[in-house]
């Protein structure tokens, strides 16, 4: 499966590689991205070109955003995580009981600012032990990704269940609210913190030995050991990152709706393994750029918002969804035999 | 070969060693009113089990089947209705067709590009159920509008006795259609080629097509199988509950999967029995309905759920890194 994209890690004609592997696609989501835009105000101009708009795709897209990432980073490695609704919802509901418990008779709107950073704290720490428990399970007792990820999704999502009892925790502290609706110099602050994210995590996949060594267990595995590289424990920090995201989008989630449930985003979890392979990330690993899924991201929340406003059923645009990835499957695997 | 009597021989063990436990705690489980009801939910998830048998015998992962289910189901009972049309087999055959056909189509992308099937799956499923409730509907079917033979049919008891108190329940005849699934399928797999390549191809796909194995036609074979038994578990489930409701089965795949591996299949292919899957599912099914008999909170079910996979999974990770290659 990995036999088409070796040449990507090899960094002999680094540029030209490039160009082939991460470049090439991203052009064409650009590429995408405009045609998109441009279609959606010739048919909605008043709409579509509005800053509301565009203001209210900067506050939900980063949530998708980041997951999609997150499912990146585990697809590197040739895995996958569907445990990151689970992780995502757990982060956000244990922060939402602790404020509960912190707070008692006044309700959660009375606390400060400390309080919020020790929920994010926890939230983020939830993730990167949900992430972990993936790990230790993937590398440590070989169980496949996939069914891995499944089991403990349910357990977290189970675990939502047990600390909610069913119904949504609602109110959050404002300044945890703050994280979901607050803006920066009027730019909003999950965009803001969506963007950090983003140049974070593409440095650390391409400019540090870490991304590499991540991303040549996922091309070639045997190879990988053979070079020295610590499968089990770059595994292990792959999925701990991966939960560490999602524990951020279930924050941002939570934040932005004022509420926390168990099956909130469950309608996620397909959209992030789409925008992650539209985005050039190969499932079978060695593949993918964080670029790549950001523009992917943007692309689609384009186009579900402009159908949005031709009114087409939402259900009609998981048809679309769906169709989409697997014409992108198609499309790739036309480019990949030619590339053979 | 041995080794798969083994792990079947462990498999009802655990199911045994399951049921002395909860009959222990709650001596209610063994009434024979809660065993038939047990057997009445084994039959739809059963079903449903044995075609992810087949997908994951031969190295894949299928979670498209619910919502050809849904298709299944919602197609012909809408049907149904629109036309007045009352009657059992022809409904049955055409939610099985339907099934079939969409399976044909995950075995066409999948054996075409060479895809991974978990993300071929999601994709269909995704399409199937944004077409069925975008431009099919979104309402339930109830009680009063769903077509009379099929609610007849669904109710239809092989075995019917009285409590104390007069009232009567009985043991569902589906159970019958379910166990002559599990036979057909076993001897489809263990007495024909083309169950031998399902085998083969899950095992090795290279080295089953360098046999000779045609193998665009062992996935033709798994996919369709799985739908169709998708197809035909949805439209009973709809007969057996009265009700065809377009969002149904959302989340059942997991546990469906989850009874499949408790059954000892390995997601890598090449192994599995459809004893093992029966057993498999009837664990679940078990467990899940007796944790109120047990006296616990429903809401840990889930945990209860996904704890098992692990489980289950664990152990046969371990198995296979055991077996001989």
């Amino acid at each position: 499966m990995s036999r088409t994209n070796t040449a990507e890690t090899s960094g002999g004609s680094l540029k030209g590689s490039l160009l082939r592997a991460g470049g090439h696609t991203n052009v064409q989501l650009g590429v995408i991205c405009l045609l998109i835009l441009a279609v959606m105000t010739a048919l909605r101009p008043q709409m579509f070109l509005s800053s509301y708009n565009f203001e209210s795709m900067a506050f939900f897209m980063p949530e998708l955003g980041i997951l999609s990432v997150a499912m990146m980073i585990a697809m590197l490695t040739g895995g996958i995580d569907l445990s990151i609704i689970g992780v995502a919802n757990l982060a956000g509901i244990t922060a939402g009981t602790v404020f509960g418990y912190l707070a008692g008779e006044a309700g959660a709107g009375s606390l400060g600012v400390a309080p919020v950073i020790l929920g994010v704290g926890l939230g983020l720490l939830i993730g990167v032990l949900a992430g972990l428990l993936n790990g230790l399970l993937i590398s440590g007792l070989k169980i496949t990704p996939i069914l891995a990820t499944l089991g403990t999704g349910q357990v977290f999502i189970g675990l939502c269940l047990v600390l909610t009892g069913g119904p949504a925790i609602v109110g959050f502290p404002p300044a945890w609210n703050w994280l979901g609706n607050g803006k920066i110099a009027a730019i909003p602050v999950p965009l803001v913190l969506f963007v950090v994210l983003c140049v974070a995590l593409s440095l650390l996949l391409s400019r540090t030995s870490f991304g590499l060594r991540l991303k040549m267990i996922g091309t070639n595995p045997k190879a990988a050991i053979y070079t020295g590289i610590e499968r089990g424990r770059m595994i292990m920090w792959s999925y701990m990152l991966t939960g560490g995201l999602a524990a951020m989008a279930g924050i941002l989630l939570s934040a932005r709706t004022n509420a926390a449930k168990s099956d909130y985003g469950a309608s996620y979890l397909l959209q992030a393994v789409l925008i992650a392979v539209l985005g050039g990330t190969n499932p079978a690993g060695g593949k993918g750029n964080v670029l790549g899924v950001a523009l992917a991201v943007i692309s689609l929340t384009l186009l579900s918002s402009g159908f949005q406003m031709m009114r087409v059923s939402n259900h009609l645009i998981d048809f679309v969804w769906g169709a989409f990835l697997i014409a992108v499957i198609a499309i790739n695997s036309f480019r990949g035999r030619k590339a053979r | 070969m041995k080794l798969f009597g083994s792990a079947d021989a462990i498999i009802a063990l655990i199911l045994v060693a399951a049921m002395v436990l909860i009959g222990l705690i709650n001596p209610a489980f063994w009434q024979l009113s809660n065993i038939f009801s047990l057997l009445k939910s084994n039959v739809v998830i059963g079903l449903m089990a044995l075609g992810v048998l087949l997908v994951m015998i031969s190295g894949g992962i299928d979670v498209s089947f619910t919502a050809f289910a849904v298709a299944g189901m919602y197609l012909v009972v809408r049907t149904m209705v629109a036309l007045d049309y009352d009657g059992v087999i022809l409904p049955f055959l055409a939610a099985t067709l339907i099934g079939g056909l969409l399976g044909l189509i995950n075995a066409g992308i999948i054996h075409k590009f060479n895809m991974i099937p978990l993300i071929v799956t999601l994709g269909t499923a995704s399409v199937v159920r944004g077409l069925v409730l975008g431009f099919v509907g979104t309402s339930n079917v109830n009680i009063n509008q769903m077509p009379d033979a099929l609610i007849a049919f669904g109710r239809t008891d092989i075995l019917t006795l009285e409590r104390a108190n007069g009232a009567t329940f009985g043991l569902t005849a589906m159970i019958v259609i379910y166990v002559a699934a599990a036979i057909g399928i076993h001897l489809l797999l263990t007495r024909t080629m083309i169950g031998r390549s399902v085998y083969a191809y899950g095992a090795d796909a290279e080295a089953a097509k360098r046999v000779g194995f045609n193998t665009g036609r062992t996935m033709i074979f798994v996919y369709c199988t799985a739908g169709a038994l998708a197809g035909f578990a949805g439209l009973l489930h709809s007969s057996m509950i009265w009700l065809a409701n377009p969002r149904d089965f959302v989340g059942l795949e997991l546990d469906v999967i989850a009874a499949v591996v408790l059954g000892g299949a390995s997601i890598f292919g090449g192994r599995g029995t459809v004893l093992g899957t029966v057993l498999g599912v009837f664990i679940l099914v078990m467990i899940q309905n007796s944790l109120i008999l047990m006296g616990i909170d429903t809401t840990w079910q889930r945990v209860v759920v996904g704890g098992m996979l692990i489980a289950a999974v664990a152990v046969t990770a371990l198995r296979d890194r055991r077996a001989p290659v």
